[in-house]
């Protein structure tokens, strides 16, 4: 029993410097940006561009379900203007960057792991190497960075959305006016809340770019290793998304 | 001059090279001839520092491979074009792209870099092929496009990792042809890893045999084919213990 707990610490010790090393390699190929500065841009688009359908889907609906919801608990209770302010506050607190977070996990952070995994396994990222370009500057930095800067942009307009779609909600089904909500909205508000939902979703692109890469970049096999980083990367990352939600909410929110 | 001393490498428990000892003389193409999985691939890792070896040391012109630092590595890299045993072609960017990624870490204008792409598709029969995607090329031309990749940046040395693997004896003998041609148009040191002895007789100015992790026999590709050794025997001969 001890012997299992000894090995199991040393593994995480392990993973935690395995971690630490692949995050300071990242840092020291910053200034190549020579070499990740155009790659950078195709990352971006497709983090962020090819992200949107299925992120403003996700919003839309998320904003149309807290305002029926809040309806549903203030009844007799809250005055309904109030569904204004919890629609307004959880999608730029809590469910804009998490939702987001957790669709983009599967999507980015899967796709990138599956992609890296398999240009480990086949030796492109070998070839690279033979062809004197880093791997972390050529293929790591441009993806974090791009994960870093867009995911608050996606969660941005993802935040818009569902705000917008809870307004439609109260004027449609709930008879709410527009006045009303507006006036909810502003209840409460502080532009905190607004920081603090764009900065937790930069973390999150940050540690959803960083362990799709990682991930990938330790691929092992073939078909099979590839389909198992990508799972991983996914599980990694939305457990760490998870943690970091009630970490930055512990930290700043206090 | 690319010199392997004494070259000891393990993966976990399997000892894969035990004193491995070699060298490779400019101007020649030496072929390494073993089974599968004794440990060719991993001998042309460690030159380009892929790999680091538990003991022992790589030297390219002098240079201890395993204690140069990132640039002086870039820099040596640039003088060594790998031929990978499946290309190992970027998938996402078409054949002239995959050919011109080398060039663009060298101090080249973009016209310069087309030309030079242009040059080594013509050199393996590729011209016209640029525009294509690696997924839309035969196996055969893959490996084309792949030794095109590493001649574009006119190294000194080129280490080839089983060329023909995979290839019908046609495209395969095209493959041999090819490496013949860049050695004599381009002058470059070769070193082959393959167990296909017919190419291994082509290509080769001299062969040395990996058994158990070292050399186990060197010598001109007239000297291996005549030796008695039965170790080297039975390899070249294909015949089943």
């Amino acid at each position: 029993m001890i012997e299992r707990i000894g090995a199991k610490t040393a593994d995480l010790i392990e993973a935690v410097g395995r971690w630490g090393l692949f995050t300071g390699d990242m840092v020291r190929a910053l200034p190549d940006a020579s070499t990740w500065s155009r790659e950078a841009l195709v990352q971006m688009r497709r983090i962020g561009v090819d992200s949107l359908p299925v992120v403003l889907f996700i919003a839309a609906f998320t904003g149309v379900v807290l305002a029926l919801q809040a309806s549903y608990t203030f009844t007799g209770t809250v005055p309904l203007y109030f569904v204004g302010t919890l629609v307004g506050k959880t999608m730029m607190l809590e469910l804009g960057p998490v939702l987001v977070g957790l669709a983009l996990a599967g999507r980015v952070g899967g796709s990138m792991a599956a992609e890296l995994g398999t240009m480990k396994v086949t030796e492109q990222v070998d070839a690279l190497e033979t062809l004197a370009y880093d791997p972390q500057s050529f293929l790591v930095v441009p993806r974090v960075l791009a994960g870093t800067i867009m995911f608050p942009l996606v969660v941005a307009l993802a935040m818009l959305v569902g705000i917008a779609t809870g307004w439609v909600t109260s004027l449609w089904l709930l008879h709410l006016s527009t006045a009303e909500f507006v006036k909810g909205l502003k209840q409460f508000y502080e532009f905190k809340d607004t920081w603090f939902g764009l900065f937790k979703s930069g973390t999150f692109g940050f540690t959803i770019t960083l362990v799709g890469c990682m991930v990938g970049l330790s691929t092992r096999g073939g078909a099979e290793g590839v389909g198992r980083s990508a799972t991983r990367a996914v599980v990694y990352a939305a457990v760490l998304i998870l943690v970091l939600d009630a970490f930055w909410a512990a930290v700043l929110l206090r | 001059m690319i010199r392997l001393a004494d070259l000891w490498k393990a993966f976990g428990k399997q000892q894969v090279l035990a004193g491995l000892t070699l060298e490779v003389e400019d101007g020649e193409t030496l072929v390494l001839i073993g089974y599968s999985g004794s440990g060719k691939s991993v001998v042309l890792k460690h030159i380009v520092g892929l790999l680091v070896p538990d003991r022992g040391e790589v030297f390219v012109d002098d240079r201890a491979v395993s204690t140069l630092e990132r640039p002086a590595l870039n820099a040596l890299r640039a003088e060594i074009g790998y031929v990978f045993q499946f290309a190992a072609l970027f998938d996402s960017m078409t054949v002239a792209d995959n050919i011109a990624l080398g060039l663009r870490r060298r101090d080249l204008s973009e016209d310069e870099i087309g030309e030079r792409v242009g040059e080594a598709l013509a050199v393996v029969d590729l011209t016209g092929a640029g525009e294509r995607y690696p997924a839309e090329l035969s196996g055969g031309m893959r490996k084309r496009v792949g030794i095109a990749r590493a001649i574009a940046l006119r190294p000194r040395y080129i280490l080839y990792d089983e060329p023909t693997t995979g290839l019908d004896p046609v495209t395969a003998a095209v493959i041999d042809r090819l490496i013949v041609r860049t050695r004599e148009r381009f002058g470059v040191t070769g070193l082959v890893v393959t167990h296909d002895m017919r190419s291994a007789y082509t290509v080769g100015d001299r062969m040395a045999m990996l058994y158990e992790g070292r050399i186990h026999q060197v010598g001109t590709v007239a000297e291996m084919r005549e030796t008695s050794d039965p170790v080297v025997r039975q390899f070249i001969e294909g015949r089943p213990t």
